[in-house]
């Protein structure tokens, strides 16, 4: 095969994993997990750790 | 999970500090050598503050000093809370500490004595970037240890910023400072000619792209949500410009070779992937900014909240102009021109600094078990004067850089030259005038949050005579 052919090839199937990657992150079945997610770093304010003293937290 | 967990914050409060005093001292450097260039003999004939060997200790000390110490301490504090437990081989992190602290004092030692390997941000020689790769292994094995460890079941994305981080500047460096030594303090680099320079600025540019933009987005989505107090825009889109921005980075160095011996195709590769970094770049902006979204409000009364989103339109603008920059026929123009500079500072001042004082402001009094820092109306100044100045900085150097391009390039109908070099550096002087007092409001702001973290962080008067007292009695 000529080396062209496989450039061509290996751009066509990174762009597959581009969308790949775009459907997965958007896909509903992933929202709940990403909300999740997306609450970490709050989530250490909700028992007031960061309010106990300097050197200790509460999960 | 109502088990306590005990954090390692020894060292990210010695990392925070640390970020503060590297910067006073870069920054001062980068105003003494910005007035260099208006006033030659402030180098005061004294070979170890000649501007050659002053200028890459500015870049070492604001870059891997002062943004460095903000990396290490904001990613060792982000992985245990977001991991939601404590730091993986304590004593290793502390060696982080006092490995890196060492590698930056041999760095203002050796740059002013002039040992160098002549290669930018990768001057230091071999003995010490040996150590610097060492100190970055424990760094990863820390960071990585602690994910491993994670007591939660996600990873958070600010988390694959700063493992990405981590992870390529390993890379990056080991594989450019390939040398073979030929003393203590000297050594030859194993590549040559093109490729040597091709190594250089895949390098550098992803020096740009992981040290200096990952790690820092990696600071960007923990400390927008959490000073927001509300969760990042867009989960799903961080997921997506986590991978496109890293998968892209890594082709756009050959934009800082073009019209040079590096094949043709490779220049024009390395300017499509920068034209491409556009669309990752923004979507992080955006993603940050609109995180505000329904509390624009909190702007107005938060000067931290201000430095972390204003960093962003920096951000956004900085990453506009770079592949702006990389058409080849805009750099023709541009490239070896002050608009270079400009460009960098507007990345360096107004993303990097930015996000990083914003950064360190909501960490100190946490680490201090205060409220909060000693004085708000000094952080919003700080916020003001800082951004004059990164305004006046940028805004000169664009325009001297253009100037300089234009008068380059222009030439008589008998083909000779219009203007000699001299002639465009009087014409420069007095945007070098305005750069400097750009410089000098900068590091004036770096002094007032010195001053702040002091205030804030020196032990209180009341706990003495308590202990005093205590002592009497």
């Amino acid at each position: 095969m000529d080396i062209n052919t496989v450039r061509g090839l290996l751009t066509l199937v990174l762009l597959i994993l581009f969308l790949g990657i775009v459907v997965w992150a958007f896909s509903s079945r992933r929202k709940k997990d990403f909300d999740e997610a997306a609450r970490l770093p709050l989530e250490e304010n909700q028992d007031g750790s960061e309010d106990q003293n300097k050197h200790e937290g509460r999960s | 999970m109502d088990r306590k967990i005990t954090y390692n914050e020894t060292v990210v409060r010695q990392f925070a500090i640390m970020t503060v005093v590297w910067g006073v001292v870069g920054m001062g450097v980068g105003v003494l050598i910005a007035a260099q260039l208006i006033w030659p003999a402030l180098n005061f004939e004294v070979p170890w503050l000649s501007y050659g060997r002053l200028r890459p200790l500015h870049t070492n000390a604001v870059i891997f000093a002062f943004g460095g110490s903000a990396l290490f301490a904001t990613s060792y504090w982000v992985v245990q809370r977001t991991c939601q437990t404590s730091l993986f081989l304590p004593k290793l992190a502390s060696f982080t500490f006092w490995g890196w602290q060492t590698v930056i004092v041999l760095a203002a030692i050796t740059l002013p004595l002039g040992i160098t390997q002549g290669k930018e941000y990768a001057e230091l020689e071999w003995p010490i970037a040996l150590l610097i790769a060492v100190v970055w292994v424990a760094y990863a094995v820390v960071f990585f240890g602690t994910i491993a460890k994670r007591k939660v079941k996600h990873i958070y994305v600010a988390n694959w910023f700063y493992g990405a981080f981590i992870l390529t500047v390993a890379v990056l460096h080991i594989v450019n400072n390939l040398a073979i030594p030929v003393g203590l303090t000297q050594s030859y680099p194993v590549y040559s000619g093109a490729v040597d320079a091709m190594v250089q600025w895949w390098y550098g540019h992803n020096a740009v792209g992981f040290f200096l933009t990952a790690g820092f987005l990696g600071m960007m989505y923990y400390f927008v949500p959490k000073q927001a107090n509300r969760p990042i825009y867009s989960y799903r889109l961080s997921i997506v410009h986590f991978w496109a921005l890293i998968s892209i980075y890594m082709w756009a160095g050959p934009h800082h070779l073009h019209y040079t011996a590096l094949p043709e195709w490779a220049q024009s590769l390395g300017m499509v992937f920068s034209l491409v970094l556009l669309a990752p770049s923004w979507g992080g902006m955006i993603n940050g900014i609109m995180t505000l979204s329904g509390a624009w409000h909190k702007l107005r009364t938060d000067p931290i909240l201000k430095f972390l989103i204003v960093s962003l339109s920096f951000y956004g603008m900085a990453t506009f102009e770079g592949p702006m920059m990389s058409i080849k026929t805009v750099n023709a123009l541009s490239h070896y021109t002050d608009w270079t500079i400009g460009h960098v500072h507007a990345g360096a001042l107004g993303w990097v600094a930015f996000i990083s004082f914003g950064a360190i402001y909501a960490l100190i009094p946490k680490l201090y078990g205060k409220e909060e820092m000693h004085s708000i109306k000094a952080i919003e100044l700080h916020f003001w004067i800082s951004t004059i100045g990164v305004v006046l900085y940028i805004a000169s150097m664009w325009i001297a850089g253009v100037m300089q391009g234009l008068m380059w390039r222009a030439v008589n109908e008998d083909g000779t030259l219009t203007y000699t070099f001299i002639e465009s550096l009087v014409a420069t002087y007095p945007y070098y005038m305005v750069r400097l007092l750009g410089g000098l409001l900068f590091f004036a702001g770096m002094l007032l949050m010195a001053w702040n973290v002091w205030m804030t962080t020196r032990p209180a008067r009341e706990t003495v005579s308590a202990r005093a007292a205590a002592q009497e009695a």
